[in-house]
């Protein structure tokens, strides 16, 4: 069989697309997940977050996240009586080793965890100027690591601070809800190391899901409400000093 | 490197992102959009004054305009994947449409209308020279070599169509660049509806800066007369967009000053602190208010030539030092304070560095040569262009 020359001009491309996609490999596979069952969030209760870091040091052993970054944090504020607008807030290496002894006497001290609010409108999916980033069928907010530019504007966009660029990738890093677990019927890291149970893993479109009964029981807050991003963050006992 | 923090920064704020390069970007394409506004001028409203600047203006926006995606292309972390933007642009994204913009703009209105206005002395150039430059500009006749009078004319008219195009085409690359940040809601120091405008308004007060001072610099070492009309018109439109766009900047200013939101503590903290120095005093006293008195005294004194040439070269100055403050204060001072609005990180410049101030320098000076090479090729001046019709008529007859 010979092939013309125009033949060959229209098989090379398709012949490109192909390798590429080869060159791509398969994604891991999870056969018995549906991504269209589930909508996932995070209910974190600070009431119950002892500031252990116990959260940060799973998530970064689990994900590789590289020394100085975090794809989750603990921050620890410090609310005096007299100046409840001004809190004093600190977070040593992302509260990864837990946190010194406080200090001051007076107001109140509690750990706030934080991570991607996996919010339904995300800015940082709005700007991505080529949808590397993107909220999946299942509500999770992730980056396509091989097509990321590594322009670092979700990364401003971002009201929440959850998002930076790996010094060796070169591409936009955040929280993935251990997007290789929650697949295969496992919790988050977090939650899994989360000694308090401060951390709990949920599935809106699931029925069952304790969420529901959390949620119609206690006083649930998301952070910064007035950006209208959806959040799917939930706090029990945000203090309303949390920024 | 440790980075000095004041205050708490969620713990992935505390480096900044958008480096000193994102601040020449909005600068250079600031630079092309006012230049080709300054051109218009002539073209279009028929401001006839200006006309000594027309091509110098066209070269200069088609300079800076070769220039401007070179910041962007080496900030990137993948720079050799940028080409996704025009393969799979994703639409709600502000910085998506950029390539789009960019191309439009470069493609189907400066180089075409550049095209246009030079294509009867490339015709004439191409006869006239020898060697490689005889092959460049028949390249650049794109094998139409037909300068007939008709022919100019269509030249012509296409031309004005194509400026016409080129004015709202010039607002949408730097209004849509001021877009780009003024989108951001997650931070109150870009995020607001006044900052295309101040960004258009930037651009074209740094536009017309930067032409009036290419001008008077280029008759200078050509020894050459400056056309001191053509100058103070120059100066005239530089003097009340200036004004406008001052105005726009004040508002805002005032604006977030009497609204006083959350964020205000913080903004006002760091105006006060970090950006004193560069938003007060460079950006609003040395490189704002002070041009614009120079140049209104030019508007109410009557000032000998002389007089009016230096002030026009010192307001000129300080104005391109002022914008580029303006855009050095949105992009590094918008990333100096924490989303929290709880602390404040510091902008540390390499210097020998692929985001350094090395590099900045390189591509601030790259618009200027490749500025010369354009004007070595393409000659903007009306004498140059007289000497060339009187060997068009030689080799072409008086059709």
């Amino acid at each position: 069989m010979s092939i013309t020359r125009r033949q060959l001009l229209i098989l090379l491309p398709a012949a490109a697309v192909a390798w590429k996609s080869i060159l791509a490999g398969t994604p891991e596979a999870s056969p018995n997940y549906n991504m269209t069952e589930h909508w996932w969030g995070m209910l974190v209760d600070i009431t119950k977050c002892i500031g252990c870091g116990s959260c940060v040091r799973a998530c970064q052993m689990e994900n590789q996240v590289p020394d100085g970054y975090f794809r989750t944090w603990v921050e620890r504020y410090h609310v005096s009586d007299y100046d409840i607008e001004n809190p004093k807030v600190d977070s040593p290496d992302g509260g990864k080793n837990g946190f010194p002894p406080a200090t001051a006497s007076d107001g109140k001290n509690f750990f706030v965890p934080k991570m991607c609010n996996h919010c339904a409108d995300s800015p940082c999916t709005q700007v991505c100027p080529v949808g590397a980033t993107f909220v999946s069928p299942d509500g999770v907010v992730l980056v396509d690591q091989k097509y990321c530019l590594g322009c670092r504007y979700c990364v401003q966009a971002c009201p929440y601070g959850c998002r930076f660029v790996d010094p060796k990738k070169k591409t936009a890093q955040k929280c993935t809800l251990c997007y290789h677990r929650i697949t295969k019927g496992l919790t988050t890291a977090c939650c899994e190391n989360c000694p308090t149970g401060a951390r709990q893993l949920a599935d809106l479109k699931n029925p069952n899901d304790p969420i529901h009964e959390f949620l119609k029981t206690h006083s649930v807050q998301v952070l910064k409400p007035y950006l209208a991003t959806r959040s799917k963050l939930f706090y029990n006992g945000l203090d309303g000093s949390v920024r | 490197m440790q980075i000095p923090v004041e205050g708490f920064m969620y713990p992935n704020e505390v480096e900044l992102q958008w480096s000193v390069l994102i601040v020449l970007y909005p600068f250079l394409t600031g630079l092309v959009a006012g230049a080709f506004i300054l051109a218009s001028l002539e073209r279009v409203f028929m401001v006839k004054a200006v006309k000594p600047t027309y091509r110098l203006a066209l070269l200069t926006a088609l300079a800076f305009l070769i220039v401007a995606p070179l910041p962007l292309q080496l900030h990137l972390g993948h720079p050799e994947r940028s080409f996704e933007m025009y393969l799979t642009p994703h639409r709600s994204s502000a910085m998506a449409m950029f390539g789009f913009v960019y191309l439009w703009y470069l493609l189907a209105v400066l180089v075409v209308e550049i095209w246009l206005d030079y294509r009867r002395d490339i015709v004439v150039m191409s006869q006239c020279t020898t060697g490689w430059k005889r092959l460049v500009y028949r390249v650049l006749t794109l094998g139409s070599t037909n300068i007939s009078e008709r022919s100019l004319h269509i030249d012509e008219r296409v031309g004005w169509l194509v400026t016409v195009i080129g004015i709202p085409s010039a607002f949408l690359l730097h209004g849509y660049v001021g877009f780009i940040f003024g989108s951001v809601k997650a931070n109150p120091w870009w995020s607001s509806p006044l900052m295309p405008v101040v960004f258009l308004f930037s651009a074209m007060v740094s536009g017309i800066a930067i032409v009036m001072l290419l001008y008077m610099l280029m008759c200078r070492l050509r020894r050459e007369p400056i056309d001191m009309d053509c100058v103070d018109t120059v100066a005239k439109y530089l003097f009340y967009t200036f004004i406008i766009d001052f105005s726009l900047e004040m508002l805002d200013l005032i604006h977030r000053i009497y609204e006083a939101d959350e964020s205000f503590r913080s903004l006002d903290f760091m105006v006060h602190t970090r950006l004193f120095l560069s938003q007060v005093v460079i950006q609003i006293l040395l490189g704002t208010v002070l041009p614009i008195l120079l140049i209104g005294v030019t508007q109410v004194v009557k000032l000998a030539a002389e007089q009016r040439k230096r002030i026009y070269v010192v307001a000129g100055c300080l104005t391109m030092i002022g914008i580029f403050a303006m855009r050095w204060n949105v992009v590094i001072g918008g990333q100096l304070f924490s989303k929290s609005f709880l602390g404040y990180t510091t902008y540390k410049m390499g210097f020998v560095t692929r985001e350094g101030l090395l590099t900045a320098i390189v591509l601030t000076v790259l618009p200027f040569v490749i500025l010369g090479v354009l004007v070595k090729l393409l000659p903007p001046w009306p004498e140059k262009k007289s000497a060339i019709s009187s060997v068009a008529v030689a080799a072409y007859g008086a059709d």
